[in-house]
């Protein structure tokens, strides 16, 4: 009986400290999420990892006045592993989420499913004031806005000045004058991004809108694929076997094309601006290093498709007044000067690119600004991932297309993929 | 409470007359009905963490369902099925599942057996010898498909240099290869375990009777050694069949599933969690429990194989 009674005795305090490590373990997120400086309203934002970015929040905060207290939780460096995250928790409607950081691509797919709050009233009328128009087309689905554009981008046309005098208009033109480069014994590559991604994607939206075509509908309802998306597939294939190519093209994202670049084996890059901050170590070669606008198709001029980031409000946030004012600091014409210069990624709003500070780490912002104002979207459909999968797979390698033929599988599994009826691959 | 119990009692007393039944006393009963109650948690909760997402993936299967579209939501029957199986995306899976499964399960095999012997005979330093086999099986596969994942970046990765340069993850048939010596590496200590298990069951009086008799080595290991093993072979075997079958860490590091390298856990992983569409994808994945099933099926009751512990023949 004794016995009984002293293990009995001694258990008690081990189930008290195990019931105290429950506690804790169940109380954790809640002191975490409350824990902020007395007493705020805590706003939780979701971005991916920025550099200067604890910088603009910490900025935002002070501006506050104890009205709000962000709090920046990094997602995962990646877009996909980004994605997966914000999309499980917002399915499970998760309340602690309140501003997302949205690539231009998921705007469609998350105001679809309910999960993102509409911009309206006062709060649209300040997101639009002097914002560029294409970016703000990024943030729209069926005519209203989701988002509050954060940065943006576009690819550019990079050259060796010191071997092409005057950049190419077309296509047709730099193939040719890589070819001719090529024949008198100099570096006369073209590099760009050929591999089964997004960047395969983004490539190939440029080339179809340049060349006046479609992929989807307006509404994104109906796979087209017109002759413009033929005439793309056209100038695809030509360059992907034409003897200029980087041979690794079918296994190249950015960086590859950068390095590559950087290595001298090359004449032309189609990239995104960063390779200009990337490559400013090298002294020699950033000196020949230039710039212009993408190359046409045909005789427009091109639409460049545009990248960047979005600001979007979860539909399942319980500080939704705060969570609005929060993005507006965030991506405020100051908030994005400050990110431009440190983290070199272009604003969206127009008058960030006349600030005379803009000028030296920006010397390419004229033809930024040029590309964007003419610049194109990626199709904009909730099913955009399935989408873009589809197209990856489909056009790669490039150098197998097989024009007229691709672009009827693309039409026919692209709107597999819109009814949601296909495997994705 | 009382009555309860003198009810009981006497159906207790009427038991006792036909004999057949194992007659309980009363403490015996309240005892066993102690026991039942002790189980009940347990058992609601296995009921509730596998049966119902087994029921919820098979009710889900039936639905179109795609958390892009939720006003699209609908009763489809068995469309889903007829669309995943049509599929060529999906027994392209299935045939990559299927090669790597058949190719990686073999080779551990016969590795594991000679490591398993290998084990078995050490005379000298049998821990180390042991401990250092089971190292790969210790890291995390997470861990160790990145390792491998480097090793084979041309520029970053010393085999990739050894041989020639090449971006071998970029093409399917190599890219396989280098999942299944990836997954053969990692598993094959695991396999190696299990045989080991079995050879300790093989009696010394045996194969020592059969040297006498002038067996040689190959056929004291194949007339003796092996059909005394085949239990523990066929476990290991059912084991690593089925483990095979679901594989998805290693891939998801080394491709992610490009260039047709997907597996079919890969391929319901994009259309449920990447896609988002729960339909398609949980028709996936009651396909996955079903092929998973029929294997179990075919190893248990085709060639005999029986869970540790569970036949007579073990206990000799």
């Amino acid at each position: 009986m004794r016995d009984v009674d002293r293990s009995g005795r001694s258990r008690k305090p081990r189930h008290r400290i195990a019931a105290a490590l429950g506690a804790a373990i169940v109380a954790a997120p809640v002191l975490v999420a409350c824990g902020s400086s007395d007493g705020a309203i805590t706003i939780n934002v979701y971005k991916y990892p920025q550099e200067s970015f604890q910088k603009i929040v910490d900025q935002c905060n002070s501006k506050a006045g104890g009205r709000y207290d962000i709090v920046y939780h990094k997602l995962p460096r990646e877009a996909d592993g980004q994605r997966e995250q914000m999309v499980r928790r917002l399915a499970a409607e998760d309340t602690s989420m309140d501003v997302l950081a949205l690539d231009v691509t998921w705007t469609a797919e998350l105001a679809k499913a309910g999960w993102i709050k509409e911009f309206t009233g006062s709060a649209k009328s300040e997101v639009e004031d002097g914002t560029l128009q294409t970016p703000l087309d990024t943030a729209s689905y069926e005519g209203k806005l989701y988002g509050a554009p954060d940065n943006t981008n576009v690819q550019l046309l990079w050259y060796r000045g010191d071997l092409v005098p005057t950049p190419p208009k077309t296509w047709d033109e730099m193939i040719q004058m890589a070819e001719t480069l090529k024949k008198d014994g100099k570096p006369g590559l073209i590099e760009g991004q050929g591999k089964q991604y997004e960047g395969l994607v983004v490539l190939y939206n440029t080339l179809v809108n340049s060349a006046g075509g479609k992929i989807l509908d307006e509404n994104g309802t109906k796979a087209i694929v017109d002759d413009g998306a033929v005439k793309a597939l056209e100038t695809l294939k030509k360059f992907a076997t034409s003897d200029v190519v980087d041979p690794s093209f079918s296994n190249a994202a950015e960086d590859d094309a950068r390095l590559a670049m950087e290595a001298g084996k090359a004449a032309f890059m189609l990239n995104w601006p960063y390779v200009y901050a990337a490559g400013a170590k090298n002294a020699d070669y950033i000196k020949n290093l230039k710039w212009a606008p993408y190359p046409s198709v045909g005789s427009g001029g091109s639409k460049v498709t545009v990248g960047g980031i979005n600001y979007a409000v979860s539909s399942f946030t319980e500080h939704s007044d705060e969570s609005f004012d929060a993005v507006m600091c965030l991506r405020s014409a100051e908030s994005q000067k400050y990110a431009a210069i440190n983290d070199g990624v272009p604003p969206t709003i127009e008058s960030v690119y006349d600030d005379p500070e803009m000028a030296k780490p920006y010397p390419m912002k004229d033809a930024i600004l040029e590309t964007l104002k003419t610049a194109s979207v990626r199709p904009r459909t909730p099913a955009y991932q399935n989408v873009s999968t589809v197209i990856s797979t489909i056009l790669s390698p490039p150098a197998s297309i097989d024009p007229q033929a691709t672009a009827d599988r693309l039409r026919s599994e692209l709107q597999d993929a819109l009814d949601s009826k296909g495997v994705l691959p | 409470m009382s009555q309860t119990t003198t009810e009981k009692s006497g159906a207790a007393v009427k038991a006792v007359e036909p004999k057949k039944k194992v007659v309980l006393s009363e403490g015996k009963r309240a005892e066993r009905k102690l026991g039942w109650l002790l189980c009940a948690p347990a058992a609601f909760i296995m009921l509730a963490v596998t049966a119902w997402p087994i029921i919820y993936s098979v009710y889900l299967s039936l639905q179109r369902y795609d958390l892009k579209f939720p006003d699209r939501q609908e009763f489809v029957g068995l469309d889903n099925y007829v669309t995943v199986l049509s599929s060529p995306y999906w027994w392209n899976a299935v045939w990559v599942t299927v090669v790597m499964t058949v190719v990686s399960v073999v080779i551990e095999l016969v590795l594991g057996m000679a490591l398993a012997l290998i084990m078995h005979r050490t005379l000298v330093g049998r821990g180390i010898v042991r401990t250092s086999t089971l190292i790969p099986y210790g890291i995390v596969t997470v861990v160790a498909a990145f390792s491998w994942r480097y090793a084979w970046t041309p520029g970053t990765g010393y085999l990739a240099e050894l041989m020639g340069g090449d971006p071998v993850l970029t093409e399917k048939i190599p890219a396989l290869a280098v999942v299944i010596l990836a997954e053969v590496w990692k598993t094959t200590p695991f396999m190696a375990l299990l045989l080991m298990a079995g050879l300790a069951l093989v009696p010394d009086d045996l194969l020592k009777a059969a040297a006498l008799d002038g067996a040689s080595g190959w056929q004291r290991f194949t007339k003796v050694i092996l059909p005394l093993m085949k239990p523990a072979i066929l476990v290991a075997l059912l084991f690593r069949t089925l483990d095979a079958f679901r594989i998805f860490d290693n891939l998801f590091v080394l491709t992610g599933g490009s260039q047709g390298t997907s597996s079919v856990s890969m391929l319901t992983y994009n259309n449920l969690i990447k896609g988002l569409n729960l339909g398609i994808g949980s028709t996936m994945s009651v396909l996955i429990f079903i092929a998973v099933a029929i294997i179990a099926f075919i190893f248990i009751k085709l060639f005999g194989t029986a869970a540790p512990g569970s036949d007579d023949g073990g206990k000799r």
